[in-house]
């Protein structure tokens, strides 16, 4: 029939045009990103989320401080082998007797990317900047070991000139200390206390002007190894070797380029595609494989964090130690380990990770159902009965909820108690936590910088973290006037050891295992050792195309 | 006729209107807020940024300063990314989301006006059940799972097109098109197999086959043109869906459209660009379905009677 003659033409060229667009696609120079970026010395680099911006005082995230330690330098860097401090704009510098006054000699060949020179004076202003209150950053706690810089956030005192921060001249700066704060030079490579450029900043809007579009590129303005000269919202990100930073010799990479990789699959398929040097994470089904296929891709290494479920003290039966105790000791971690996380994590029984500068955190318990059994039957609920409903709270996520059904089974048999999942959207989650408005929460904790301090002082009396209601005289003794007066790193751990003691003795926190990060890594990647604050130096990474 | 389409514009004000205020207040009622977050803020702080933003004026200041501001284009700061103003951050993702939007409207087109057609002309056949089968499957299959199944075919087993950007390396804008296209040439397909079974039943169909004209010129002279009415007064709303829903294609295949930042700014609480978005879409919807009903009145001398009768 005509009808057939029709369709078939019709059919002949829709094949024609798909035909066409295919051929379109093919790589006919047969190189892939990865290939073409290690000829060209660029890093492809998976990023996890869109940056919210790249105002060192203004973000908050992961993945901005990995644009940001890029952009800018602070007084001090880190070496990604060991975590120490090394020379960043300040080349050398002394500290007090009493630990308490510090000196920075700052060197005088670093530059803004614009030429201008860095000096003592723009950490002046960017201390000052970060610390007025109008600003609103988050961060700005950090500084607050500085004497009179949190009564100056908190609007006490509205003279910037008592805050303990001196230009002695224009390569000096002094900064004095209320107490001796022996992770002090840790928080000098933190972004919130990074130099920005004051006469970019003022050209786009005032000191403490949150919405100012300075931090754009091509306005941008900044003194680290590389210069933003892209930014696509969702896109990409691109910062390019700065030829006006001080050791510019020494970098060997030409570009960096952040993608925002919120899709752990699409990630995936970006990298076995060709398209990324590094992901951010390894979609957990695909470790097996990935191990067995192609080992030398995979780096699986501790991180600085902590996965665990907290206990809202406030509210019965949770409010008794002995209820709390019986529910951390009956549940495997190792299975766990093995079951739900493809046995990559470290089984914690502390809040602090071990090894944190050579921190060991105590263990005061061990897993033993027949302990928990009996705990619980004290507490008057013998083999569970009366035992109230209650649930877990995570926000949404696969891999948590597996975690809390993996430990729901497990208080089932061994405890015989019964627990409904919750899920919620991250914002409700948070909201309910504040408000001490759950029974048990799961919740992580990634340290802000090399010390046990970053996790302990979470849990003092009505810290704005804490959201467990528990509290402790003792404790806040320790953590907050005894440690950070102790300038011996041994005997300030052994304050901290008892600090930690007391915590997992009142156990308001169940600890289920130690993070690690997880990434995919071309081969030809050097220098970027996978660290325990998986902290990059980009100053170090060099790309070998024949790896 | 200009009676009708005053009277239809007139009617889309107080629609958006409403969706304006319902989405200010709606946000704001929502558990959580755009300052909350894992790490505690202080108070001081929370109250800086509050004042930065103007959520320490009351709630009805807050609205009509806002619908002010919004009169003169101005759909304020973002509450995501500090330095960016909603109305830039539209702008910079909306003509990513059109092409993408064009290119698989396109897909839908051709691919589902051909299968269509081709099923029509000999219904209850083979050349009608697999057709209308296919469209089923289109219909049914989300685009988490096309998308997905797309790249690993094409992108990773057979290495033929990127498996994710946009317009960053050739061939990537391939893959996404098809994505999100082929649940509309699903619909296209079976709306345009109903309405050419409907036109091709017709005694003027009859006629021209009687005159002697050959077939092809019978289908694409007489029968398509009222055949796709259905099919052209669906293309507008096609068009705002494929606006307003690209989300999921953005994010499977990386692009930088304006469905990523509707959809973060929801989790974020990024209340302006929700509204920003939400009012944007809203009026862009409103007015591909006034643009189709002007089209079909036109081209349908039916309705263009009724109403240049009636009202």
């Amino acid at each position: 029939m005509t009808g057939n003659i029709v369709g078939n033409w019709r059919i002949g060229l829709v094949a024609a045009v798909l035909l066409l667009l295919v051929g379109c696609g093919g790589g006919e120079d047969g190189l892939t990103r990865v290939q073409q970026g290690n000829l060209d010395g660029v890093l492809h680099f998976g990023n996890g989320t869109e940056p919210e911006g790249l105002d060192p005082h203004i973000v908050t995230g992961v993945p901005e401080n990995r644009i940001v330690s890029a952009l800018f330098e602070g007084l001090v860097t880190k070496n990604p082998e060991t975590l120490e401090v090394e020379p960043g704009v300040a080349e050398t510098w002394e500290i007090s007797e009493d630990g308490t006054l510090y000196t920075f000699h700052l060197r005088d060949n670093a530059r803004w990317t614009n030429g201008d020179p860095v000096t003592a004076v723009d950490f002046h202003w960017s201390w000052n900047r970060i610390l007025e209150p109008e600003l609103g950053a988050q961060y700005n706690y950090n500084l607050f070991p500085v004497v009179n810089a949190e009564e100056y956030a908190n609007g006490t005192i509205e003279d910037f000139s008592q805050v303990g921060v001196t230009v002695l001249d224009d390569y000096t700066l002094q900064v004095q200390l209320k107490t001796p704060t022996p992770y002090f030079l840790q928080l000098l490579d933190h972004y919130s206390t990074f130099p920005v450029h004051r006469p970019t900043i003022e050209a786009y809007g005032t000191m403490s002007d949150r919405l100012s579009p300075w931090a754009r590129a091509g306005n941008m303005v900044s003194n680290g190894a590389f210069d933003l000269t892209e930014w696509q919202i969702n896109s990409h990100i691109r910062v390019e070797k700065n030829d006006t930073y001080w050791d510019a010799d020494e970098i060997d990479l030409n570009a960096i380029v952040f993608y925002p990789t919120e899709n752990l699959v699409t990630e995936d398929r970006m990298f076995r595609d060709g398209q990324l040097h590094r992901t951010q994470e390894i979609v957990l089904d695909r470790i097996p494989v990935y191990r067995a296929e192609r080992p030398e891709i995979v780096h699986i290494e501790p991180w600085l964090g902590t996965y665990f479920y907290m206990f809202n003290t406030t509210k019965p039966p949770f409010d008794d130690v002995r209820v709390r105790k019986a529910l951390a000791m009956s549940i495997d971690r190792n299975l766990l380990d093995e079951s739900v996380m493809q046995g990559i994590v470290e089984p914690a029984y502390a809040l602090v990770p071990p090894g944190t500068l050579g921190y060991q955190p105590p263990k005061t318990f061990e897993q033993s159902a027949d302990r928990a059994r009996e705990l619980l039957a004290e507490a008057g609920y013998p083999n569970g009965e009366g035992f109230p409903e209650f649930e877990i709270l995570y926000n949404t996520q696969e891999s948590h909820r597996r975690m809390a059904v993996a430990i729901q089974q497990m208080w089932a048999s061994e405890l015989n108690i019964m627990v409904t999942l919750v899920n919620q959207e991250w914002k409700v989650y948070l909201e309910n936590q504040d408000n001490l408005n759950y029974d048990i929460s799961r919740r992580g904790w990634i340290g802000d910088y090399v010390d046990p301090n970053t996790f302990l002082d979470m849990y003092v009396t009505d810290g704005g973290n804490n959201k467990t209601g528990f509290s402790d005289p003792r404790y806040d003794e320790i953590i907050l006037r005894e440690a950070p007066a102790t300038l011996d790193r041994d005997a300030r751990y052994e304050l901290y050891r008892e600090a930690e003691t007391i915590l997992m003795e009142a156990m308001p926190i169940l600890p289920v295992y130690t993070y690690t990060t997880k990434h995919l890594i071309d081969p030809s990647v050097k220098g970027m050792p996978v660290n325990i604050m998986d902290h990059v130096n980009y100053k170090y990474i060099w790309l070998d195309p024949d790896a | 006729m200009w009676r009708f389409i005053a009277f239809r514009t007139l009617q889309a004000i107080p629609v958006i209107l409403t969706v304006i205020t319902v989405t200010f207040f709606l946000v704001r009622v929502a558990p959580g807020g755009p300052f909350s977050s894992e790490k505690a803020v202080s108070p001081q702080v929370e109250a800086a940024l509050e004042r930065q933003y103007r959520l320490d004026l009351p709630m009805y200041q807050q609205y009509f300063t806002y619908l002010a501001d919004l009169a003169q284009g101005d759909m304020g700061p973002s509450f995501n990314f500090p330095g960016q103003r909603v109305d830039e951050l539209i702008l910079q993702g909306l003509p990513i989301t059109a092409e993408l939007g064009l290119y698989a409207m396109l897909v839908a087109v051709v691919i589902g006006v051909l299968a269509g057609v081709i099923a029509a002309l000999k219904p209850n056949s083979i050349q009608d059940y697999i057709p209308m089968s296919l469209a089923m499957v289109g219909i049914c299959m989300p685009t988490f799972l096309l998308g997905p199944l797309l790249v690993l075919v094409f992108g990773i087993w057979f290495d033929w097109l990127p498996v994710s950007g946009w317009g960053s390396s050739p061939g990537d804008k391939i893959l996404p098109s098809i994505t999100l296209g082929a649940m509309y040439a699903a619909y296209i397909a079976r709306l345009s197999r109903s309405g050419m079974l409907e036109v091709l039943s017709q005694d003027y169909m009859r006629t021209a086959r009687a005159k002697g004209l050959p077939g092809h010129v019978v289908v694409i002279k007489h029968a398509l043109r009222g055949g796709l009415l259905p099919v052209i007064s669906y293309l507008g709303p096609a068009f705002a869906g494929l606006l307003s829903g690209s989300f999921v294609v953005e994010t499977i295949f990386q692009i930088p459209g304006l469905g990523r930042f509707y959809v973060q700014a929801a989790f974020n609480r990024d209340y302006t660009m929700i509204l920003g978005t939400t009012t944007f879409l809203a009026t862009l919807i409103v007015l591909f379905n006034l643009l189709s009903d002007f089209l079909a009145a036109w081209l349908n001398p039916r309705l263009r009677y009724q109403f240049s009768k009636g009202k």
